[in-house]
């Protein structure tokens, strides 16, 4: 089970509203490489792992990604707030104003809506741990990207927060990865 | 700590907190280093004395059973972490 808890992981200081910016970082809500899959994906495959450390791993991470889901949820929401629907509507955000208005919907940038196609659960931990690196380095990619476009410090601090969180697990990943090896080849497995 | 801003104890909440899941992660993997580990439990040590002056304050951070509440039910009160405070 989860329970909630009433606050962020990380602060989030959104000084003024920036629809440009919304419309680019939903992305890590509900794109391909966004936060949601990642939740979704840790959270499948954990109940087909063989080792301890990766289930409990697998929990963990699934469980910290939703916590990520919540903080850029926040920063579109916030980003969003005070803002017209003229302004949205000059800003190309007419059609998302007429289907969702300001509400937070898990899309990408382009509003595609989120698909469970984003990610894969084989029941392999060696495939499934390999899509987890690599789905760390996408994400620490797209942040990447999503930090070259804007200048503000309030954006920029949350966004090196959340990269910085890909490179961790992907580290810790790795570890796992080398764990499922070590099992697989102190007796046969399959 | 009694006399902190609810912005800067909920800092220092996250600050802590943030410690000891990055811990847990590293435990994760290296559940036999003891070091990490009792880092990890003065974490958790610290947190609770820290989130009881949090709840006293400004009401439950969870839900389900892990918090009491005041008269009446705060666990619904304003701010919902994706608004500001203040």
């Amino acid at each position: 089970m989860w329970i909630y808890e009433k606050k962020l992981q990380y602060p989030v200081n959104i000084k003024c509203k920036d629809i440009r910016m919304a419309k680019y970082l939903i992305t890590q809500f509900g794109g391909p490489d966004g936060e949601l899959g990642a939740a979704m994906r840790y959270l499948s495959q954990r109940y087909t792992m063989p080792t301890e450390k990766a289930k409990a791993l697998l929990t963990d991470i699934g469980t910290e990604e939703l916590a990520h889901v919540e903080i850029i949820s926040t920063m579109v929401y916030q980003l969003l707030k005070d803002t017209t629907a003229e302004e949205l509507e000059e800003a190309g955000l007419g059609s998302q104003y007429v289907q969702h208005g300001r509400a937070i919907y898990p899309q990408d940038a382009n509003g595609i809506p989120w698909t469970a196609a984003y990610m894969q659960s084989t029941a392999d931990p060696i495939t499934d741990l390999h899509e987890d690196l690599a789905a760390e380095q996408k994400a620490r990619t797209t942040y990447e990207h999503l930090l070259n476009l804007t200048d503000d410090p309030g954006i920029k601090d949350a966004l090196r927060f959340l990269r910085e969180r890909e490179i961790v697990h992907y580290q810790r990943f790795g570890e796992a990865l080398m764990d499922v090896y070590e099992l697989k080849n102190s007796k046969k497995y399959y | 700590m009694q006399e902190m801003t609810r912005k800067d104890l909920m800092r220092k909440i996250q600050e802590v907190e943030f410690k000891a899941l990055d811990l847990n992660l590293y435990l994760d993997t290296h559940p036999k280093n003891m070091e990490a580990l009792m880092e990890y439990n003065r974490c958790v040590y610290e947190l609770e004395q820290l989130k009881k002056i949090y709840e006293m304050k400004y009401g439950p951070l969870l839900n389900f059973g892990f918090s009491p509440s005041q008269y009446p039910w705060r666990w619904i009160n304003d701010p919902w972490p994706w608004e500001q405070i203040e």
